[in-house]
């Protein structure tokens, strides 16, 4: 018995995936599109999910992780299924806003090269104005929580400048910067540097004062008491800061690109809706999904790795 | 076994020399933490300090370690004027305030490192975390340590300056009472070896007397040194001692309270 229901759940996704396969292939299509990727790319999947569901009968680990995803592997597996019936073999929906996931997939295979060329396009974008927000936040919001008179000029800036969705300068930017791509590095890093300067000063405003005095016991200098009492001890909230950067560079990333910018995820977005080929844009969807997705558990495995300190204290 | 450093040897002479302090309150009213406080403290004397709570005895130890400034008055170490905190004058707080984001090597190693002098001194932190019984925990972190692991790692942070003067706020006070005895002969033991003055305040009546060479014992409102008494049991003292009863009632006296 027990034995059974492990056995199914191993195998509950490559039963799914057997009967996408044989639905996409025996029901007509009601809607144009290549079905032979899909179909290649369907065999695949099951193919792999066989071995791994064989394999988990030798090796425990695997075993652990596919019995606890296989239910949501499978429910999955059927939406796309559903999903793929009411476009495709149905034609429920109105094209081109819903394409089948036939469609979509025709699009990574066709057009993959103008795609990666796109993401590389973004993610030069993203990672140079992220890591100046980063690099400007960080001190800034350092100097305005620890010298009282430097937030006498920065409190300003910080208060109205600040909340201003950089989005909101673009009209501005692209105007005053020599290239679309300078202007948009540079409201990415506004973007940036808003949450990491408030996140890292009220690090450091409430760290407790304790920390400051017994340093100063020890022989610390203002120096030390900063670079080394301060940064470290607001590190946590910083950290908070900086994934709230990540998110609001990500949005001014898109958005800075379907406006000016001509290249980038952002861009194809835009152009793929002015030619009505929306099945483009959905794959343009998917893959900025991945990269923020990436971009996200990049920043969590750095933050683990800097704040290994924390670890069974703070969770989130 | 810690060598006695040159540095540290018989300096220390603490001197608080009309001494007041005020602060405003929440209410915005004047409170005297301390009013006119005098005392004298030989070199490489164990000084245990106790009061009734807002006697300004924690303002006492802030003063002398710098952290605080008095509103009048001066205080003085070997003839030379307080003015800020020095890395010869060691300071804990109840809480031991470990920093979180260091181990114990490096919570220890604080003090080098902030002088820029940890480079020719690494031993020394090996040293003291040896010193406090905690070599195998060198690598732990704070919130890995229980409450008496990490005032040794507190107090072996202070030491490893080679203060002339070890400050403690009421360094066992979070601890449970066993734990409490055991860090007692242990701060003795170092104060023993490291030979340097040693203040300390307690609530503990029982712990002022085994460890002090004199209480000075404070009232509040304004805060001042009510009595200063002299312990005078050799050591190692033993805690059921008829002397020790002795020296109990006459605390006991001096803080007003009534145990006939």
């Amino acid at each position: 018995m027990q034995t059974l229901k492990k056995q199914s759940a191993l195998w509950a996704p490559v039963v799914a995936l057997m009967i996408t396969l044989v639905i996409h292939i025996e029901m007509p299509n009601k809607q144009l599109a290549n079905s032979g990727y899909y179909t290649m790319l369907i065999s695949f999947l099951t193919f792999i999910f066989a071995v791994w569901a064989i394999s988990s009968n030798f090796k425990q680990k695997w075993c652990e992780k596919l019995s606890y995803y296989s239910l949501f592997i499978t429910v999955v597996i059927l939406l796309t299924l559903i999903y793929e019936i009411i476009t495709l073999k149905e034609g429920l929906l109105p094209l081109p806003f819903f394409p089948s996931p036939v469609k979509i997939l025709e699009a990574y295979v066709t057009d993959w090269a103008v795609l990666l060329k796109s993401v590389a396009y973004s993610m030069r974008l993203l990672i140079l104005g992220y890591i100046i927000g980063m690099m400007l936040g960080i001190p800034s919001g350092l100097m305005l929580g620890w010298y009282k008179k430097f937030g006498y000029w920065m409190n300003p800036i910080v208060r109205i400048i600040g909340p201003i969705p950089a989005t909101a300068w673009i009209p501005v930017i692209l105007v005053a910067f020599p290239t679309s791509f300078s202007g948009s590095v540079f409201l990415i890093a506004l973007s940036v540097w808003f949450p990491v300067t408030v996140m890292t000063c009220s690090g450091v405003c409430n760290l407790n004062k304790s920390y400051f005095e017994i340093a100063r016991t020890l022989g610390a200098d203002e120096r030390y008491q900063l670079l080394k009492i301060a940064l470290p001890g607001a590190a946590p909230t910083i950290f908070v800061g900086m994934f709230m950067g990540l998110g609001s560079a990500y949005a001014t990333l898109i958005a800075a690109e379907m406006l000016g910018v001509k290249a980038g995820l952002g861009w194809y977005i835009n152009w793929a809706q002015g030619w009505a080929e929306y099945y483009k844009l959905y794959a343009a969807l998917g893959i900025s999904a991945l990269m923020c997705s990436g971009c996200t558990s990049l920043l969590f495995k750095v933050r683990d790795r800097i704040l290994v300190w924390q670890k069974g204290t703070v969770k989130w | 076994m810690v060598k006695v450093k040159q540095e540290s040897n018989l300096n220390g002479q603490i001197s608080i020399r009309n001494v007041s302090k005020k602060f405003m309150d929440a209410k915005n009213t004047e409170v005297k933490a301390l009013h006119n406080v005098n005392l004298e403290i030989k070199a490489g004397e164990l000084v245990a300090i106790i009061g009734p709570s807002g006697c300004g005895k924690s303002t006492f130890l802030r003063l002398i370690s710098g952290i605080d400034n008095p509103t009048a008055g001066e205080l003085y170490i070997d003839d030379e004027r307080i003015t800020g905190p020095h890395f010869t004058r060691g300071f804990a707080f109840q809480n031991p305030t470990l920093f979180p984001w260091k181990d114990v090597w490096h919570n220890v190693a604080t003090g080098l490192e902030a002088r820029g002098i940890l480079k020719d001194h690494s031993a020394d932190v090996d040293e003291y975390i040896e010193l406090v019984g905690l070599t195998q925990f060198k690598n732990a972190f704070p919130h890995q340590l229980s409450g008496g692991m990490a005032q040794r790692v507190a107090l072996a942070r202070a030491l490893v300056n080679h203060p002339k003067a070890l400050l403690l706020d009421e360094p066992l006070g979070a601890l449970d009472a066993l734990t409490r005895m055991s860090m007692q002969d242990e701060i003795l033991r170092i104060w023993n070896e490291q030979q340097m003055t040693l203040l300390f305040v307690t609530h503990d009546i029982d712990e002022a007397i085994y460890l002090g060479d004199r209480v000075v014992i404070m009232s509040a409102n304004p805060g001042q040194i009510q009595r200063v008494i002299d312990i005078d049991i050799p050591k190692p003292r033993r805690r059921n001692d008829d002397i020790f009863f002795h020296y109990k009632k006459i605390m006991l006296d001096a803080l007003g309270v009534n145990i006939d």
